[in-house]
C-alpha cells in the first residue's frame, strides 16, 4: 500500500479542465434550474386549478425518480422521438430540470413565508400587483429562502458529477480518464474529492458574500 | 441479438428493483446505526471526538456521492481486497447515510431544549445516560419527518451503483436497453419503478411533518 499521486499531479492541466466544466455546468444548470423553478412557483400559487397541478406534478416527478435515469432518458431516450443532443446540452437540460423542481418548492415557500399583512399593508398603500412583487415581496422572500438556494446549488454542483456517465469531460470524467491510463485509480479519485471539497467551500464562501449584497438589511446590526 | 421489449423484460427490471430496495435497507441499517454515532460525537463535550464528527460530515457532504462510491470501490482494492460492487457499495452507502442521519438527528437533538441537559445534570446522570434517558427520546418526534424525507433520496441515490457495476434496477436497465434498443421505453419503466417505492414515502414523509409540525429543507439531492 504504497500512494504514488505522481500520474495524477502531472496531469493537472485535464483537472483544472474539469473543474472548470463543472463550474460551468453548475452555473449553467442552476440559471435553468431558477428560471424553471420561477415559473414552476408562479404556476403553483396561481389560482387556476389546471395551472396548479403542472408544477405538482412535475415536482412530484423529477423529485421521485433519480437523477442518473432522468440523464439517461433525455441522452438515450429522447432520440428515438428525433430529439438529439450533444452530452453537454443533454446535461445541463437535465440537471436544470431537475434542480428546477427542487427550485420550484423553495421559492413557492418563500412566496407564502410572507406575512399576509405585508401584502395588505401594500394594497392599503395603493401599490399596484406588480409593484407589491417586486418592492414587497422579492426582497423578502430571497432572504428568506437564500441559505436554502445556497445549499441546493452546492448540492447540485456535487450533482454534476453524474454526467461524467453520459461522457461529459467533467471532473469526475477526468478522474475515471486518468485511472485508466496510471492504473493509480484510488489516488486519482482522493485527489478529484479534495478538488470537490475545494470547490464547495469557494461556492459556499462566495455565495455567502453575494448574500451581503443581495440581502444587506439581513446584516443590518449586526 | 436483437429482442423486442416485453413483459419478460419488465419482471427481469421487477427483480433488480428488489437489489434496489435491498441496498437501500442495507445502507438504512448501517447508516442508522452510523448516524447515531456520528450524531453522539458530534454533540460530545470531548473537542477531539466533535472535531472528528464535523469534519466526517464535512467531507461526505461535500463530496459528490458518486465520488465516495468511486473511492469505496478502488480503495478497497487499493488495501489490498477483492470486494464484488455490492460490498463497495453497501461501504459507500453506510457512509453517506451515516453522514447524513448523524448531521439530522444532530439538529434534532440540539432543538431539545437545555434545560433538561440541565435536569438530567441536577438527577445524577451522566453525560451519556442524559442523552440516551432525557434527551434523545424527545428528539424522536421532530427528527422522524427529515429522516422519512431522507430516505427517499437513499433510495434514488442506489442509482449510482449501477455505475460501478452493481446490477440493481438501473443497471438492469441499461442491460434491457442494450438487448432491446429501446432505452426511452426501457428507462421510462425504470422510473417508474422508482416513482412507485419513492413517492409512498415522499407522502408520508410530509403527512408526518404537517402533523408534527417543524419545516425543514431538504437534506440533499445527491
Amino acid at each position: 500500500m504504497i500512494f504514488d499521486f505522481s500520474g495524477t499531479f502531472a496531469r493537472w492541466p485535464e483537472l483544472a479542465w474539469g473543474a472548470a466544466t463543472t463550474i460551468g455546468l453548475s452555473i449553467m444548470s442552476m440559471a435553468l434550474g431558477l428560471l424553471l423553478g420561477t415559473l414552476g412557483a408562479a404556476a403553483r400559487i396561481s389560482d387556476h386549478r389546471a395551472l396548479r397541478l403542472l408544477p405538482t406534478a412535475y415536482v412530484e416527478t423529477i423529485r421521485n425518480t433519480p437523477l442518473l435515469v432522468q440523464i439517461y432518458i433525455i441522452y438515450f431516450g429522447l432520440p428515438a422521438l428525433g430529439i438529439r443532443f450533444t452530452p453537454p446540452v443533454a446535461a445541463v437540460l437535465a440537471l436544470g430540470i431537475y434542480s428546477g423542481a427542487y427550485a420550484t418548492e423553495i421559492l413557492r415557500s418563500g412566496i407564502q413565508s410572507i406575512p399576509r399583512g405585508q401584502l395588505e399593508a401594500a394594497r392599503a398603500l395603493g401599490l399596484s400587483r406588480w409593484r407589491t412583487l417586486r418592492n414587497v415581496e422579492a426582497g423578502q422572500a430571497l432572504a428568506a429562502i437564500y441559505p436554502a438556494l445556497m445549499s441546493q446549488f452546492v448540492l447540485l454542483m456535487l450533482a454534476t458529477s453524474l454526467v461524467s456517465a453520459i461522457s461529459v469531460t467533467d471532473l469526475t470524467a477526468t478522474a475515471n480518464d486518468i485511472q485508466g491510463l496510471t492504473f493509480r485509480s484510488f489516488e486519482a479519485y482522493l485527489v478529484v474529492a479534495a478538488i470537490y471539497l475545494a470547490l464547495t467551500f469557494a461556492l459556499r464562501g462566495v455565495l455567502s458574500m453575494l448574500e451581503r449584497v443581495l440581502c444587506p438589511f439581513k446584516f443590518v446590526g449586526r | 441479438m436483437f429482442q423486442t421489449y416485453s413483459l419478460v423484460h419488465v419482471e427481469f427490471l421487477a427483480r433488480a428493483a428488489l437489489w434496489t430496495a435491498a441496498l437501500a435497507a442495507i445502507a438504512l441499517a448501517g447508516g442508522g446505526v452510523g448516524g447515531l454515532l456520528v450524531a453522539t460525537a458530534r454533540v460530545s463535550r470531548v473537542r477531539p471526538v466533535r472535531a472528528t464528527a464535523v469534519a466526517f460530515i464535512t467531507v461526505v457532504q461535500g463530496t459528490p456521492l458518486l465520488v465516495q462510491l468511486f473511492l469505496a470501490y478502488f480503495g478497497a482494492a487499493f488495501a489490498g481486497f477483492d470486494v464484488p460492487p455490492l460490498a463497495a457499495a453497501a461501504l459507500a452507502f453506510t457512509l453517506y447515510a451515516s453522514a447524513f442521519f448523524g448531521d439530522i438527528w444532530r439538529g434534532a437533538i440540539e432543538g431539545v431544549p437545555h434545560g433538561q441537559w440541565e435536569a438530567a445534570s441536577a438527577l445524577g446522570l451522566g453525560r451519556l445516560a442524559a442523552l440516551r434517558l432525557i434527551v434523545v427520546p424527545q428528539a424522536i418526534r421532530p427528527a422522524i419527518p427529515p429522516t422519512v424525507g431522507f430516505i427517499v433520496q437513499l433510495v434514488k441515490n442506489t442509482a449510482l451503483a449501477s455505475i460501478i457495476g452493481f446490477r440493481e434496477l438501473t443497471r438492469a436497465g441499461q442491460i434491457v436497453s442494450n438487448v432491446t434498443f429501446q432505452p426511452l421505453a426501457v428507462f421510462l419503466t425504470v422510473a417508474a419503478f422508482y416513482f412507485v417505492i419513492c413517492y409512498p414515502i415522499s407522502l408520508a414523509s410530509r403527512r408526518l411533518e404537517a402533523r408534527m409540525g417543524r419545516g425543514h429543507v431538504e437534506p440533499s439531492l445527491i
